[in-house]
């Protein structure tokens, strides 16, 4: 079980959290037009790296905010995390 | 048989002058307090205990720890009946009842042991080349019979009554193993100011200290020990733990311990848990596990009476029991000595066969010169005696010891072997170290690590103590040293312990002339050194496959005795060094773990939390039979006198269609949302139109996934210009806040919005019905409920006897309806007030069967329908989806498949007999009697008896559904055989222009 440090909460166990996803994905600006294949990236295609990966979770059975985890996915080591609006020390 | 096996020295731990009683396999023997079954029942002469597995040959006690392969027994019996629990871990108490497993009709005389006769129809891979065909005979022939054949232990099929306890604790170094290195990093550590857990498994602290004849100090090492112990005991910033294993090691420095807190004790209290499971997070772990001796293989090396030579030192020593009077030593290393010994201590003169040529270790010099003479340049070849060792055959090695040049029969009651030692590193192989090959102790020893973790002492590969101590106290000092600062080291002390000469790289006996015994490597998963000379003549390469094929290792021990023997042997016929022949991986748990430990307290009503509304009393007192939805019970319905659920939910729901009835629809979720960009969120969120909903109106909303699948439907509200209430499924309550907060802190964080659940703050109740006008009217006089003063959609605020309500004007059953809602502590108080009041409207509670049946009729969608599979257009809501603006999900509903006119779409059903309620689940065919595969047209999503037709009906999403209408298909259900013909209808049943509701 991992310990995720919530930049609003501090260290906390995992089964805490729940897991969001890759965070470096922009949702497309409402109302521009959108080809079909740059929509399909944004729905359905993540990479699967194997190493550093920029991703969100969610503090649910906390103070209920989504921030950013820079976790290494073969080891889990988890580099940094910071707040939305805010970027990675390391 | 009493005790004829005890020493007579009074050395040891345990306590003579406490008898205990406990019975295996039906006979009634004793030991003493401080016991553990395997000592108590070898002090009893008793050492048949098992059958192997697959031979199922007599097998007895190979160690006198969780190294042991074979002695594996049921325990208790009953609703406390345990299975494969090894018998040198469990203490002995009053009353204790053990069996043995894996033989039938019993121990001494087994059945099965056929199959050591027919033992060249068993080799490796037996499993795999006999049962693969015909395929199926798999499962009807040769599945049961494996099954029978191998027996092992019973799971028990009752409850376990036991109770068992979860705790979190955290620490800044967690230290595995109160051994030397174990003890002295403890106390550094301790002293340095760190928090210290210091983790046990055994019923003592100590370790090869307990058994050891070595200094430290002034002190013998036991005293040494007893003495470090105290000193920790009376450390605040110390916990010491005893009985428990640390036996996972997972990330981020979180390891699993199981404590025994009363499987020793008598009578424990009955709030005392059997056992305990702790999740430490530890800073730093110190692996101090020790190590593990190693067997030899030689002929028939698995007979009762064969142990380990540290095993017999330990029964001696700790448990004042000898493993047999008659005793061969067989080594290849100086550390069986200590053994030897401890029997010439008793009085006893082994024989001594070492492999080497010679040796001048001091321990050897010792035993030499207490006269007795060593056989050297030798090994065993084979051995005999039925269900108990009775003799050796005693071989001379050649000078590349890989024949005998003579043999000689010998009699003996047992063998204590020695092969070396191998460093327990488990918990840092499981940690993700990669271990590395150490050639002076020919073992994997840790070496990278990925986690917070320092292998210290002889699970280092550090066999001599000065070296344990060293490193102890110097690890013990930097780790804690990371998390206090004090810088207060503690110096290590002197020690004094004998000097061993190097042991000899040979672990398999060559086989004894003309003849060709099993050599055992892995005991309890009965592989021999022929099965892995097979794996590997048949072009198994890979240690990972020879694992897989012969299965050595893979038992319940993990090849705690047999992995390194293995890879030794395959090393030898591959002709490659053994770390090219690599290792398995270990995996936790390191030793069996009861399930019910791992489940702790979250068993029967613990197992969830249950949610129940404020109103929840009145229905149990109303006869409600109750439905979990989600973790919510709600109301299913409430049956008067003889009624069957049929008939309940009819009359339920025929009431609201007739009179007015009254559900508690607490469960709801509820949103509350905040902001001078709610609005503008809303209209985002849902795919109608939101900006220009006017205050103290109410809108059905449909909310999309980004992938165009509906996600969630609800009516929300507008309280004032920036207020809005929002109502969600009672399934995706959680879900759409986490989703309504995502798009706020992540996708659109400019927008100035608020979102918070008030389910709990809110208790919901409908009151549907035509008669639910008037019966509003009279509890809230001072409301217009004209529909022009409360009209479809809207909403008002008003009170009953001063509780603050507030009145909707919505309808999920399609008829006129309202929705009140009140703080949650007065929902009980309102329903009642409601019932009461409605007594002359013949009002009904309704629960969730005919709340379904009356959305159902009206055709209007819910879970079973909005699946994640369905957009809008499939459950007839397109007219929910806005032209004019972008909202979540929008851009994927012109992708092309969901633009496809013939989609699977929403549709009513009715039996053309009007008589045959159609399963949920159905498939939907056009021709019955067409040969499979038959095309699919669809599916039943609900179904119902229509109480406004008095017949089924039923909602289903089929292939091109507007234009099926009118036509006759099938609804099948192949497993239980079932084929309905049925019309196709609008899914809109009843009341299809909606009039009610607005009435
Ligand atoms: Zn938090």
């Amino acid at each position: 079980m991992l310990e995720i440090k919530c930049p609003y909460c501090g260290k906390r166990s995992q089964n805490e959290f729940s897991y969001g996803g890759d965070a470096t994905i922009k949702r497309p600006q409402l109302g521009d037009e959108i080809s079909t294949e740059d929509w399909d990236n944004f729905v359905y295609y993540r990479d699967n790296p194997r190493g550093k990966h920029s991703e969100l979770w969610h503090h649910v059975s906390g103070c209920r905010q989504w921030f950013k985890v820079s976790r290494d996915t073969a080891t889990h080591e988890i580099f940094d995390t910071c707040k939305m609006n805010e970027d990675f020390n390391v | 048989m009493s005790n004829s096996f005890r020493t007579t020295n009074s050395t040891g731990l345990i306590n003579k002058d406490k008898k205990i009683n406990f019975t295996f396999n039906g006979t009634i023997y004793h030991g003493y307090e401080g016991d553990t079954l395997a000592s108590a029942l070898i002090a009893n002469g008793v050492h048949l205990v098992g059958r192997s597995f697959k031979y199922h040959r007599p097998r007895g006690f190979l160690g006198v720890g969780v190294e042991e392969p074979n002695a594996m027994v049921q325990l208790h019996d009953g609703n406390k009946s345990e299975p494969n629990i090894i018998a040198t871990e469990v203490e002995l108490v009053e009353g204790l009842k053990a069996k043995s497993q894996n033989c039938w009709p019993s121990v001494q005389f087994d059945i099965g042991e056929i199959n050591n006769v027919l033992n060249r129809f068993f080799p490796a891979g037996f499993y795999y080349k006999t049962f693969m065909w015909p395929k199926s005979f798999w499962m009807k022939i040769y599945e049961p019979f494996i099954r029978k054949a191998a027996g092992m232990g019973k799971a028990p099929l009752l409850p376990d009554p036991d109770r068992y306890e979860h705790n979190y604790e955290h620490c800044d170094v967690l230290v595995v193993g109160s051994g030397p290195s174990g003890l002295a990093s403890a106390l550094a550590a301790a002293k340095n100011g760190a928090r210290v857990i210091l983790a046990e498994d055994k019923p003592n602290f100590g370790g090869s200290l307990l058994t050891d004849e070595v200094t430290i100090g002034n002190m013998s090492g036991k005293e040494w020990a007893s003495d470090t112990i105290s000193q920790l005991k009376s450390m605040p910033n110390v916990i010491l733990k005893k009985r428990s294993q640390v036996f996972g090691y997972y990330d981020h420095n979180m390891t699993v311990m199981i404590e025994r807190v009363s499987d020793h004790i008598e009578n424990p209290s009955k709030y005392t848990p059997r056992q305990r499971l702790h999740y430490i997070r530890a800073g730093e772990v110190i692996v101090s596990t020790g190590s593990i001796e190693r067997p030899i293989s030689f002929g028939n090396n698995d007979r009762p009476g064969i142990v380990l030579a540290s095993a017999a030192k330990e029964y001696m020593k700790v448990y004042e029991t000898l493993v047999g009077k008659k005793p061969i030593i067989f080594t290849n290393n100086d550390t069986a000595y200590s053994t030897a010994l401890e029997f010439i201590k008793n009085d006893i003169e082994p024989i001594i066969v070492d492999t080497r040529d010679s040796s001048n270790g001091e321990l050897v010099k010792e035993v030499q010169q207490k006269g007795i003479s060593i056989k050297f340049n030798s090994g065993i070849a084979d051995t005999k005696g039925h269900l108990k060792i009775n003799s050796a055959i005693i071989g001379k090695l050649d000078s590349s010891k890989e024949s005998f040049i003579s043999e000689e029969t010998v009699e003996c009651d047992c063998i204590c072997m020695s092969g070396g030692w191998t460093p327990t590193v488990h918990l840092s192989s499981q940690a993700g170290n990669k271990l590395k090959f150490n050639d002076d102790i020919d073992a994997f020893v840790p070496d990278k690590k990925r986690q917070k973790e320092t292998a210290i002492g002889a699970a280092n590969g550090s066999f001599t103590l000065n070296q344990s101590l060293a490193e102890g106290f110097q690890v013990g000092f930097d780790l804690s040293n990371k998390f206090t600062d004090q810088n207060n080291p503690t110096n290590s002390p002197n020690s004094n312990e004998p000097s061993y000469e190097k042991h000899e790289k040979l672990w398999c006996m060559p086989l004894p002339s003309g003849k060709k015994p099993k050599r055992f490597i892995d005991f309890q998963n009965d592989v021999a050194v022929s099965d892995v000379e097979l794996a590997i003549r048949e072009g198994f390469r890979s240690i990972e496959h020879v694992k897989r094929y012969t299965t050595l290792g893979m038992a319940g021990d993990q090849g705690k005795t047999s992995n390194l023997n293995g890879l030794q042997y395959v090393s030898k016929i591959e002709k490659k060094i053994v770390p090219e022949v690599g290792h398995t991986t270990f995996r936790p748990p390191y030793t069996p773990v009861t399930i019910g430990a791992i489940v702790g307290r979250e068993v029967g009503n613990h197992y969830l939390p249950t949610r129940k509304s404020p109103i929840h009393t009145w229905h149990e007192e109303n006869n409600a039979v109750f439905v979990a939805a989600g973790l919510w019970q709600r109301p299913r319905y409430y049956p008067r006198g003889s009624e069957d659920m049929n008939s309940a939910v009819n009359r339920e729901a025929a009431n609201v269609r007739k009179n007015v009835g009254i559900c508690d629809v607490t469960t709801l979720g509820k949103i509350d949302i905040k902001g001078p960009d709610a609005p503008e969120f809303l209209n985002r969120v849902y795919t109608n139109a939101w900006l220009k909903l006017p205050v103290g109106k109410a809108r059905y909303g449909l909310m999309l996934r980004e992938d165009g699948m509906v996600f969630d439907d609800g009516t929300t509200s507008r309280l004032s210009e920036n207020h809005f209430h929002m109502t969600t499924t009672t399934a995706q309550a959680a879900n759409v806040l986490s989703h309504l907060e995502y798009y706020l802190q992540v996708v659109w964080p400019d927008l100035d919005v608020n979102v918070l659940s008030t389910t709990e703050q809110w208790s919901g109740i409908a009151v549907a019905g035509p008669k639910s006008r008037d019966l509003l009217s009279k509890l809230f006089p001072d409301v217009d409920m004209s529909n022009e003063g409360l009209p479809f959609m809207g909403l008002v605020d008003s009170s009953i006897d001063s509780i603050k309500a507030r009145i909707y004007r919505i309808s999920f059953s399609g008829e006129l309806a309202y929705e009140v809602n009140v703080e949650s502590n007065y929902g009980l108080y309102i329903w009642k007030k409601i019932m009461e009041e409605g007594q002359s409207f013949d009002i009904q509670p309704y629960g969730t069967e005919a709340l379904s049946t009356l959305r159902i009729e009206m055709g209007h969608v819910a879970g079973a329908e909005l699946d994640g599979r369905t957009i809008p257009f499939d459950v007839g809501l397109n007219s929910m989806v806005s032209q004019k603006k972008d909202f979540i999900g929008k851009r994927s509903l012109s992708k092309d498949a969901f633009t496809e006119s013939d989609r699977q779409t929403i549709v009513g059903l009715v039996p053309l007999d009007k008589k045959t309620k159609i399963p949920e689940g159905s498939h939907i065919i056009e021709d019955n009697s067409a040969v499979a595969p038959i095309p699919k047209l669809g599916h039943v999503s609900s179904s119902c008896w229509s109480v406004e037709y008095n017949n089924p009906f039923s909602i289903a999403i089929i292939k091109d559904g507007k234009n099926k209408i009118g036509k006759n298909l099938y609804a099948v259900s192949p497993l239980k055989d079932i084929s309905i013909p049925v019309e196709v209808v609008s899914s809109h049943y009843v009341d299809p222009e909606g009039t009610r509701v607005r009435s």
